[in-house]
């Protein structure tokens, strides 16, 4: 369960302050598949960043499972995204100098856990990229870096994955690939999803629909 | 524990792409180490060495030393040693004309008059071979191989000392216990002892010194003569001297001159440190994308930095240990450069203790200057996944962070520390750091300038490229501070290396052009001055000073008698206690010479103070060793006779001029009954002449010595073209050590550069326009680098010379211009190349290669 109340961010930029997300309160339940959506410019990458916690809010309070998390420090939220959260990146986000396989073994290894590379190389099968292990992130396709994004991503067993633009860098097919493979994940393991998108086809496979305009929230509704 | 495994796991997997360009940084700090190990492995090995030969460069286990004939005391003294089973080795030493009767060349030279049983230990080897044992067998001689060219001799000459002849049976190649360059001061002819009588040149008052050197049975022994003969030292008119304690001495000295290097080490420690300050810098903005990742994915600021901590040590670490490497590769090549003035032999090997610290101490300050920019990487936040800030935003901390506070404190401290170590003394530790430390911020002072100015002076009627290169010097991602401080530093090092140099040579060359005589004759007997002065007036342009020089000592201060108790027991410290025992060689005149000036009281030749007691004029730094003052009354032994004196005035004494200089001068009549010698100094019109007078001159007084101007220039020449080698040495060192450090500060900004100037090209720049924009940039950066260095260099220049060596400072302008344009076209080599990337690949690949 992740409840947003009363979320507000401003920027103060010298004199002039812009507010980027105004007011927004939303719950989603535990499992959902939500997409966000909305003009260039109007906070969903605000909204998705105050939401995993990689920021913190002018006003308002994001409780994920019963945990204040706008009220935690900076390395509480990282032990928290350690143990609950996972995501995805537009621009794939891969650390460049380790390969396929080290990359999905982040998580794990920062949780101090044992024989990691067991589990990586299971979940790097299940995106299809099992024989791709050794190779380093500049020789994989977008696609593919996308795949070993999402199997890092799930590598903790995440209760919530967040992905921002995660079919922006691809092509068509590929994202439907890429979004197949989420939803699949998102059945399987009962993980929350939230996807910020302004791609209708994206937005089409969510079970729930927020719409921003501005920073404010203009629309809600079931799929 | 398990997660520490992983975080190392991590690190050292994350580190792949980046190791060399780490390895780079830290490199910084390799050759201060170097430094650093070299000079205290030397400095062991020197005294180990030295422990080793400490009774051949005494000649003995215990030395006995006058400075006339033994007295009779001191002969039953020798006696009952050796009766007692002490086994004794004599040398009688003293400068004389040596005359080559085949060519009839003449020069000063340093007679060794020694018996059968020297040396008592160590070896003289000789040319030919095995020719030392020859020596006693007959009036035969070996000389210094210098005197082969010198004298235009060769093995089987006749060589005339004084009245007697000695056959040349070859030359001395090494003898243990004096360093090369002595050869170079006074070549030396050793003769057998028993034909010293036949010389007939030790008369009654000449300059010569009366050795005994003794070789004891058991250890103790000698310490234990010398503690009984101590006490009785002036009664019995001899000094003494045991092999540990000539061994203390030296080491004593080498401290000293190892602590002093060491300070040239400790500041290329110093500037390593910036080096991988800044290229780590670097390292940390290459980094940034990375750490967000690892944010969003559960690590803590804590494990980001535990990643990069442990990537940095390591590297500092190998950094550090091939710095030790390469203070081993230059620990051998010291004692080539410094053999020639070295007293022993120096076996070199590896010392454990020396490398270990060189080790510990680099990896130490590689990583606390590592650790300042490292810092920065706990406060990136995982939002840079999301929306990237520029580098220098993600990175921008606070001034107050405690926990860089804390790092600073730790680099000041370690400094210091190190610094207090080194000179030994915590007041020039602290004096060290701190100068560094000024330097320091007068050059990041002068980085702030010369950003502000490039903010301020750029006019819009200036080219693109000239506008473009100069703005670059202020905008964000400048790397303007970090070349400024490593430029500065290296300009400043080699030039106050230069500046030093060219003052202390300076002082020589002044000393010697400003004298008006160029040939000087001493030993001149009271009878022999009429004939020496007519062949001189005969001889010479000009005979330019004639000074009589009567021996004395002091017998008593302000009433207060002179003796062996007094001496031990004065409070007044060494150069005091020496003054006391020594022989004064004095004066008489009624005037002043150009080369003294009067400092206080008044110079009277007519006060006659009283029936017995004459004025004297006292040269200000004995007055001030002996704490004497206007109106002390000094009565003076002068060879058995009493002469009482009152101070009347104190004289400065310039030492360095080519002229007879005195430390006391008598009024005239005061020692007219008084045994006395000549010194004249005379000027000729060419070297041709010189010779001429000095033959005819030693041929009737065999006894009289005369040196050559051009001789002391020549020796001079000599040992300031070392000391240029040493330097020059020294500056390359520096030189070398300010390029890893300079690359590292323009790694910084490299990414930026290259992809400002790729994006150039793309909107249709040429090559040619790209370049001349880092020329620019680049060019100022030296200019202004170069020039803060200089000012730094003059004001520690102008410091050192006034304070450590008390000399003028003399500006090295040519050098040191030379140095700054060596110093801005380094910066732009390396500027340019750090960004060949722009010119070498096409504007796509570089732009999809970050
Ligand atoms: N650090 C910042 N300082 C000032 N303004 C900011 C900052 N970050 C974002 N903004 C502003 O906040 C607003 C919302 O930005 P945001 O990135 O959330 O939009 P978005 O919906 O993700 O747009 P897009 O679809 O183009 O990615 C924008 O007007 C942006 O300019
Ligand atoms: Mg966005």
């Amino acid at each position: 369960m992740l409840v947003a109340t009363n979320l507000t961010k401003e920027y103060q930029s010298g004199s002039s302050s812009l507010t980027a997300l105004r007011d927004v309160s939303f719950s989603i339940p535990q499992g959902d598949l939500v997409a966000i959506s909305g003009p260039s410019g109007s906070g969903k990458t605000t909204l998705l960043g105050l939401l995993a916690g990689l920021d913190t809010p002018t006003r308002g309070t994001v409780v994920l499972d019963g945990d204040d998390i706008t009220a935690m420090s900076e390395d509480g939220r990282a032990r928290l995204r350690g143990a609950k959260v996972g995501f995805v990146f537009q621009s794939f986000q891969l650390i460049p100098a380790l390969t396929a396989l080290e990359n999905v073994q982040v998580p794990l290894e920062l949780r101090g856990e044992r024989d990691v590379s067991v589990r990586a190389q299971e979940l790097l099968s299940r995106v299809g990229l099992g024989k791709r292990g050794s190779h380093f992130p500049a020789q994989l396709s977008g696609g593919e870096q996308q795949r070993v994004a999402i199997a890092r991503a799930f590598a903790n067993s995440p209760r919530i994955l967040f992905a921002d633009e995660p079919t922006g860098n691809l092509d068509g097919v590929t994202g439907e690939m890429i979004m197949d493979t989420v939803v699949e994940l998102n059945r399987e393991s009962g993980t929350t999803v939230i996807i910020v998108t302004h791609e209708q086809t994206v937005a089409a496979r969510a079970r729930r629909l927020i719409r921003l305009t501005d920073g404010a929230m203009v629309e809600d509704r079931t799929l | 524990m398990q997660l520490w495994r992983s975080i190392s796991r991590l690190a050292w997997r994350e580190s792949r792409t980046a190791r060399r360009r780490l390895l780079l940084s830290m490199s910084s700090i390799s050759l201060g180490v170097g430094a650093l190990v070299a000079i205290d492995s030397f400095a062991a090995n020197l005294t180990s060495s030295l422990r080793e030969q400490s009774r051949a460069l005494l000649g003995g286990d215990i030395a006995f030393a006058a400075r006339r004939p033994f007295t009779p005391a001191a002969d039953s003294l020798f006696d009952s040693l050796s009766t007692s089973g002490v086994q004794l080795a004599y040398s009688t030493n003293f400068p004389s004309m040596a005359v080559i009767k085949r060519t009839g060349n003449t020069r000063l030279v340093q007679i060794r008059a020694v018996s059968a049983e020297y040396p008592l230990y160590g070896q003289i080897t000789t040319e030919p071979a095995g020719k030392w044992r020859e020596l006693q067998t007959g009036a035969h001689a070996l000389i210094d191989p210098s005197l082969l060219v010198a004298l235009d001799t060769r093995v089987g000459d006749t060589i005339t000392v004084g009245y007697a002849r000695f056959l040349i049976a070859g030359t001395v190649k090494d003898v243990a216990g004096t360093p090369g360059i002595a050869e170079m001061i006074g070549p030396r002819v050793f003769i057998p002892a028993r034909y010293l009588a036949e010389t007939q040149l030790l008369q009654f008052g000449s300059t010569a010194g009366y050795e005994v050197l003794g070789r004891t049975t058991s250890p103790g022994v000698a310490a234990r003569v010398s503690q009984a003969v101590r006490p009785r030292r002036r009664a019995l008119d001899i000094s003494v001297r045991t092999a540990e304690e000539t061994e203390d001495n030296v080491s004593e000295a080498i401290a000293q001159l190892a602590q002093f290097i060491g300070v040239v080490g400790l500041v290329a420690l110093l500037l390593g440190g910036l080096g991988v300050a800044s290229g780590v810098h670097a390292f940390v903005a290459r980094k940034i994308d990375t750490v967000a990742i690892l944010r969003c994915l559960g690590a803590t600021s804590r494990q980001v930095l535990a990643v990069y901590v442990l990537q940095a040590a390591i590297m500092g670490l190998v950094g550090a240990a091939f710095g030790v490497v390469l203070g081993l590769g230059m620990q051998l090549l010291v004692p080539m450069a410094l053999s020639d003035i070295l007293p022993v032999d120096v076996s070199v090997r590896p010392e454990p203790s020396a490398m270990l610290a060189g080790l510990l101490v680099g990896a130490w300050v590689a990583l606390a200057f590592a650790l300042r920019p490292l810092l920065a990487l706990r406060q990136i936040s995982p939002l840079q996944t999301l929306r990237r800030d520029a580098d220098s935003n993600v990175l921008k901390m606070r001034w107050r962070d405690a926990p860089r506070l804390l790092v600073n404190a730790a680099i000041a401290a370690s400094v210091v520390t190190i610094a207090v170590l080194r000179t030994g003394s915590l007041r020039e530790g602290i004096a060290m750091s701190a100068g560094a430390g000024a330097a320091l911020l007068l050059l990041a002072a002068s980085a702030e300038f010369l950003s502000w100015l490039a903010r301020k002076a750029v006019r819009p009627r200036w080219p693109y490229v000239l506008r473009q290169g100069i703005s670059n010097l202020h905008r964000p991602a400048n790397q303007t501070r970090p070349v400024i401080l490593a430029l500065g530093f290296g300009a400043f090092l080699v030039t106050t290396l230069y500046v030093v140099q060219s003052s202390l040579l300076a002082r020589f060359s002044l000393g010697v052009g400003s004298s008006s005589a160029n040939v000087v004759f001493f030993d001149v007997q009271q009878d022999q001055r009429p004939g020496v002065d007519s062949l001189v007036l005969a001889g010479a342009e000009r005979l330019v000073q004639r000074a009589p020089v009567v021996v004395m000592r002091v017998a008593s201060i302000n009433g207060v008698l002179v003796s062996d108790d007094r001496i031990e027991s004065t409070p007044d410290g060494p150069r005091a206690r020496w003054a006391l025992r020594r022989e004064f060689r004095s004066t008489f005149r009624d005037t002043l010479v150009s080369s003294e000036k009067l400092v206080a009281g008044r110079w009277d030749a007519s006060t006659r103070i009283g029936s017995d007691t004459s004025s004297i004029s006292v040269e200000q730094d004995l007055a001030r060793d002996l704490r004497l003052k206007l109106g002390d009354i000094v009565s003076w032994d002068v060879q058995g006779v009493p002469v009482v004196t009152r101070i009347t005035s104190l004289r400065a004494v310039d030492w360095n001029r080519f002229e007879p200089n005195f430390f006391i001068v008598f009024r005239p009549d005061a020692l007219a009954a008084a045994p006395t010698q000549f010194i004249l100094t005379a000027k000729t019109l060419d070297a041709g002449q010189t010779a001429r007078l000095q033959r005819a001159i030693v041929s009737r007084f065999p006894n009289v010595s005369s040196i050559d101007l051009s001789l002391i220039q020549n020796t001079i020449g000599k040992i300031i073209d070392r000391v240029t080698v040493a330097v020059r040495f020294l500056a390359l060192f520096s030189l070398a050590m300010a390029i890893p450090v300079l690359v590292s500060a323009v790694a910084g900004a490299r990414r930026e550069r290259v992809r400002e100037g790729v994006l150039l090209k793309t909107l249709g720049a040429t090559r040619a326009q790209v370049a001349r924009v880092m020329l620019a940039e680049y060019t100022a950066l030296g200019v202004l680098g170069s020039a803060t260095g200089l000012l730094l260099a003059y004001v520690a220049g102008w410091a050192i010379t006034r304070f450590v060596f008390e000399t003028d400072f003399a500006p090295a302008i040519g050098a040191s211009l030379g140095i700054a344009a060596l110093m801005i076209a380094l910066t732009v080599t390396i500027g340019l190349l750090a960004g060949r990337e722009v010119f070498r690949e096409t504007a796509m690949a570089a732009l999809r290669s970050d």
